[in-house]
This record gives structure tokens, C-alpha cells and sequence, in this order.
């Protein structure tokens, strides 16, 4: 059931989905969890799901699973209206947040525990388990009793268990919530290379975006049951579809200003305080009217020189303004700079030398700027 | 961790644990002490002796009487096991049905009701529907009064289970009822176990409901003892009293011993 490795790493439109989920609403009592939602996957890709806590990611999760049943909507998988079908009828496993070991039995009868009940002949299920216990790096470990595993080793049974029954898709609940920082990180490039491995599908519901990023091709968006933007990790970073989701997918500083023009591309923004323009590239028409505007810029995307620097005299959006402080983070250090006007800006500066820029320090006039290229401008 | 605790204890508290330990068992030891008592005066001390263990085995109103008792017990303990057992899985899995709450407050208010009463609604139940009063009504009676507590045991234990578990099996193939056998009954086995227990031992000190429930001709232990005493106490009765106590003894502590087992276990499946 393993679908050849393919090289999709993106929904292409020539690929025929392998789900469909079309419009599907999901209320408890008048709250809709899910509301209205419609997403394609197409087969072997690694979608996350990325939202804060209750926006109905893991809701939709468990629709797909087959734990709960939409109230409106369709989910087609390989054409087939699975909202109905049982979980135990479905070609989908599910590894959960808590893994849900069997506490009674061994590692070995935990993964055998899916083939076991699809009635494989014995010989095939003890390959099948030694199997998947070298993919997840377990072998030795099969007698042994989830309780004396480390939760490191106890996330991989729980993987090991869920992929043995080679699902159509791979429904992943916060695999790595309970992990360590460190542990989290290896184990993220090691699901993703997996992943590309067996080109199984593998749809993750995740509220850490960097996790989302690390090992998903696409990443849709979730807020109060709806998908508010759905693309590549780059897109989602670079091109923010909202203010909401600019803040939610990394930091970002958002300049407010008067739209000053609107032409050839490029949106000219003056700040409140007057004097200063900034200018970025609008890619779409955007709303001619609008009088106000906003762009947002990435904070490693705003370049710092002192004030009294000739450098880069003349370009666009260069704004004055004065270090409040500078939080060292190891590799980057982040610098907030008050502009002329009150406004904050951050600035992350990589530490690419041991020294660091002394005269760059708390107090210093400086002058912020970033290419307009570099901005964002954000509609909604 | 008992041993550091018992050396840290203050002299104020060792003599507070000493009378209250006395409170309780005083009584009992006179009387397992006075069933190795030689001579046949009750208050009189004689020396020790095996001899009323050994009348015991020739006392054939006595022994019916405990074999009654074994029996009902045996047969009210598991009556009441899978009745309580349901009544658990429903109250703690079935979702949020219409007046749970009361259900489940239903279910535990016979643990507090008084024993006369119950007894008497259930002997006014065994005359209204004309049964014949004797064994199987002792059966009913005390499968109503241990039910409770094999409930209470059994949802405490699944109130502490991942729901997931479950969630897990049928995820890997297993329809509810085969997830439920394959996952969940294994882990509640071990309460299930205590709850039938504490169930037998309940059914066999009762005598309050077995006497208003029992017939002619089929008195329980309890109820034999109690009627001989009121005749005058024979050391026989301390004998077979001493031996009730002993079985008793065992088996609560191994009722409790496997809700500890369990009880670790449980932890361990926890999530981290």
C-alpha cells in the first residue's frame, strides 16, 4: 500500500487529490469547532496543520481519523465519502498525542497490534513488525513494556505502531508536544526524512510553527475553524495573507502609515510623525481606496548602521531612530530601535562575528532600513 | 518510606497510634486469644489449646452455615462484579446522557444507606412478588448491597485510563467491542479482581440484610453465630470467628494489594 516515492513536495494542480475535504462543518452545541472547511492533499505530501489552541485542528484530525462525525461537508478519500465509515473501516491511522501504548502489552505486540487484527499470516507480521522497529531505530527494545522506555523511545513505538498498517494517510496529533527542545528538533528531521522515505501521506497537527515549517511541504493556517491561508512554509513566512497570520508565523513588525501612492507596483506609506516615507512592492491591485496602510517587515530583514554612516545614503526606507535595547539570543541578536514617531521597530542582526557591533549598543542614534522588496504589504 | 515515617514519628503521635490501634483490635485479639483457650468457661483462662478448632469440624449446624455463607457469596460477589462492572463502563464511558449525573449519584446512595432499611425493602420486595425466601434471595440481596462498590472501584479505574487507548484500537482495526476487550478490560482487570473481593468479604460478614432476606433452613455464618451467642458464647464460636477473621484479613489484603499493582501500573501508562 506504500505509494511509490514521489517527488512531489508541493500540491501541484495536475495531481488528482488523495483527500478532499469539502466543506465540512463540525458543531458542538452552537459552537463550530470546524466551519465550512474545504482542503485538497494530493498523495505523499507532508501537510501541517497550524493553529493556536482551539482553533479546531485537531477537531478536523479526528473527522479525518474517523472519530468524529462532520455535521455538513464530505471527506473524499481516493474519491470515497469516508464521513461516515468507522475508524476501524478506515485506511488511515492516527498516532496520538499521549501515543495511547498499550500499557499491557510488549513493544513488539504494540506495533503487531494493527496487523494482527487485519488478519496477516503470522510469518508476515513478525517481518513486518522487525520492520518497522529498524525504521523507528527500536530493535532490541520489542519485549520490553512501554512503562520502561523513554518518552523519546515511547513516541517512536507509537510512530512504528501507526505506520504498520502502511495507512493512505498518516494523521500525526502533536507528535512531539511531550519531547524535550532538543530531542524534538532531531526527531522532526528524522519524521520528515521518513516521510520522504516511505512517501506515505502525512498530514501533522502541530501549534508550534517552527515544527510546522521543519518538516511540512505545505502548512495550512487555522483560525476559529476556518484554514486562513494555505502555502509552502516560504510563502506563509514571506507572504503573509493577514496581520493575524504575519504575527502568528514568526515576528513581525507592522508600520502603519497614510497611503502617500499607489503606483507601478509600489505602495508609499508616510508614518504618522510625518517626514518619513516607507515603501514597499504590492504585488496584487489591493484596495485602491484605502487610505491607510500597512507593511511589514521580517525583523532580519531591517539592516542597522549608526546614524552618522553615509551608507546607503539615498536609498529607500531609511528611518531614523534610537536603540532602546538589545537582547543577545546566541545567534542572532535582537535589537528594538524606537523610530522618530514613536514607533518600535525590531531588528534581528546575526552575530556572524564573536565581537559583536559595540557601537550599536543601547542609546545609539541609528538609522533602520530594508528594501522594499522586503515588505510586505499586508491587505487585511 | 512506612519504616522512615514510623522513626518520625513524635511520642505524642506513637501514643496516639498505639490507643487508637488498641481502640480497634484489642477486642479482636481477646477473642482469637480465647478460642486457643483450653478450658470451657468463656471469661476463665485455662491454657492453651487447639481442642475447639477440633469440635468445630464435628458442629454440623455451624459448618452448613459456613458453606452456606461460602456459597453466597461466591454467587453475590459475582452477580454483583458484573453488574457493577456494566454500571461503571456505562456511568464512565457512555458520554454525557441525559440525568448521568443523578444516575451516578443513584448508584453510590446505597453505600450510605442504612443496612435495616435495606434489608426491609427488600424482604417487603421478596413477599410482594411471593419468592420463596432462602438462598437465592440471600444471593439478590447482597448482589444489591456489594454492586455499589464494585461500581465505585471499577469507575475510579476508568476514569483514570487514556481514553485514547481505546481510541488507538479501533484505529487499528478493532471495532468498539473488540477494543474494549482487547484494551480496556485488560487494564480494569485488576480492579474488577478487588471489586469481587471486597464483594465476598462484604456478603460474608453481613448480617443485618441475610437475616431479614434468608428462610428457614438456610442460615449464613453471621446468622448462625449470632443466634448461638444469644444462647450463651462457646468457644467454638471464637474458633470459627477467629477463622472468618483470618479469611477476611486475606483477602482484603489481597484486594488491596492488586488496586496498588494496578494503581502503579496506571502511572506508568500515563502520559509523560
Amino acid at each position: 500500500m506504500i505509494e511509490p516515492t514521489t517527488t512531489t513536495t508541493s500540491a501541484s494542480a495536475t495531481a488528482s487529490p488523495l483527500l478532499r475535504i469539502v466543506a465540512v462543518t463540525k458543531r458542538f452545541g452552537g459552537f463550530a469547532a470546524v466551519d465550512a472547511l474545504s482542503l485538497d492533499l494530493v498523495a505523499g505530501e507532508f501537510f501541517a496543520l497550524l493553529g493556536p489552541s482551539g482553533c479546531g485542528k485537531t477537531t478536523l484530525l479526528r473527522m479525518l481519523a474517523g472519530f468524529e462525525t462532520p455535521d455538513h461537508g464530505a471527506i473524499l478519500l481516493d474519491g470515497e465519502d469516508v464521513a461516515p465509515v468507522l475508524p476501524h473501516r478506515r485506511p488511515v491511522n492516527m498516532m496520538f498525542q499521549s501515543y495511547a501504548l498499550f500499557p499491557h502489552l510488549s513493544v513488539q505486540d504494540n506495533v503487531a497490534f494493527g496487523l494482527r487484527r487485519a488478519g496477516l499470516p503470522k510469518a508476515e507480521i513478525a517481518a513486518r513488525v522487525a520492520e518497522m522497529l529498524a525504521l523507528v531505530r527500536l530493535e532490541g527494545f520489542e519485549r520490553r513494556k512501554p512503562d520502561q522506555l523513554s518518552g523519546g523511545q515511547r513516541q517512536r513505538v507509537a510512530l512504528a505502531r501507526a505506520l504498520a498498517r502502511r495507512p493512505r494517510l498518516l494523521l500525526l496529533d502533536e507528535p512531539m508536544a511531550a519531547l524535550d527542545k532538543k530531542l524534538r528538533q532531531s526527531t522532526q528531521a528524522e519524521l520528515k526524512e521518513l516521510q520522504r522515505r516511505l512517501g506515505t501521506t502525512f498530514v501533522i497537527v502541530t501549534h508550534d510553527q517552527e515544527e510546522a515549517m521543519t518538516v511540512a511541504d505545505r502548512i495550512g493556517v487555522m483560525d476559529r475553524g476556518r484554514l486562513v491561508q494555505v502555502g509552502p512554509p516560504r510563502e506563509l513566512y514571506e507572504t503573509p495573507a493577514s496581520r493575524w497570520i504575519a504575527g502568528f508565523v514568526g515576528d513581525i513588525n507592522l508600520i502603519e502609515g497614510r497611503v502617500v501612492s499607489r503606483e507601478g507596483g509600489r505602495l508609499v506609506l508616510a508614518l504618522p510623525d510625518g517626514g518619513a516615507t516607507v515603501m514597499a512592492l504590492c504585488a496584487g491591485a489591493g484596495r485602491q481606496d484605502a487610505a491607510d496602510g500597512c507593511i511589514a517587515v521580517r525583523p532580519e530583514k531591517i539592516r542597522l548602521a549608526p546614524a552618522d554612516s553615509a551608507a546607503g545614503e539615498g536609498a529607500p526606507n531609511r528611518l531614523a531612530g534610537e536603540v532602546v535595547d538589545v537582547t543577545y539570543q546566541g545567534s542572532v541578536s535582537l535589537y528594538r530601535v524606537a523610530l522618530k514617531g514613536g514607533l518600535v521597530v525590531r531588528a534581528a542582526l546575526a552575530n556572524a562575528s564573536r565581537a559583536g557591533v559595540p557601537d550599536l549598543g543601547p542609546g545609539r542614534a541609528v538609522t533602520a532600513s530594508f528594501a522594499p522588496e522586503d515588505g510586505v504589504v499586508l491587505e487585511a | 518510606m512506612r519504616a522512615r515515617a514510623l522513626a518520625g514519628l513524635s511520642a505524642f503521635n506513637a501514643v496516639s497510634l498505639a490507643l487508637g490501634l488498641a481502640f480497634l483490635y484489642l477486642p479482636i485479639v481477646i477473642l482469637v486469644a480465647y478460642s486457643f483457650n483450653a478450658s470451657r468457661l468463656v471469661a476463665v483462662w485455662g491454657g492453651w489449646s487447639l481442642r475447639w478448632y477440633g469440635e468445630l469440624l464435628h458442629d454440623r449446624a455451624m459448618l452448613d452455615a459456613a458453606w452456606m455463607s461460602l456459597r453466597v457469596g461466591v454467587c453475590a460477589a459475582t452477580a454483583a462484579t458484573l453488574l457493577g462492572t456494566l454500571a461503571a463502563v456505562a456511568l464512565a464511558r457512555g458520554g454525557g446522557f441525559l440525568g448521568r449525573t443523578l444516575m451516578s449519584g443513584m448508584l453510590y446512595a446505597p453505600l450510605v444507606m442504612p443496612e435495616v432499611m435495606t434489608g426491609l425493602a427488600l424482604l417487603l420486595l421478596f413477599v410482594a412478588v411471593d419468592a420463596e425466601r432462602g438462598f437465592w434471595t440471600v444471593v439478590i440481596a447482597h448482589t444489591t448491597l456489594t454492586m455499589c462498590f464494585v461500581a465505585v472501584i471499577v469507575q475510579s479505574r476508568l476514569a483514570g485510563l487514556d481514553r485514547s487507548l481505546e481510541e488507538a484500537a479501533m484505529d487499528l482495526g478493532c471495532s468498539p467491542a473488540r477494543a474494549f476487550a482487547a484494551v480496556t478490560l485488560p487494564l480494569i482487570a485488576p480492579a474488577i479482581a478487588a471489586g469481587w473481593m471486597l464483594a465476598f468479604t462484604l456478603s460474608l460478614d453481613d448480617l443485618v440484610i441475610a437475616s431479614f432476606t434468608t428462610g428457614p433452613g438456610s442460615a449464613t455464618l453471621p446468622i448462625r453465630i449470632y443466634s448461638e451467642v444469644r444462647l450463651g458464647v462457646r468457644p467454638e464460636i471464637n474458633a470459627i470467628c477467629a477463622l472468618v477473621i483470618v479469611a477476611v484479613a486475606l483477602l482484603i489484603v489481597a484486594a488491596s494489594l492488586i488496586t496498588k499493582f494496578a494503581g502503579g501500573s496506571r502511572d506508568a501508562a500515563a502520559p509523560l
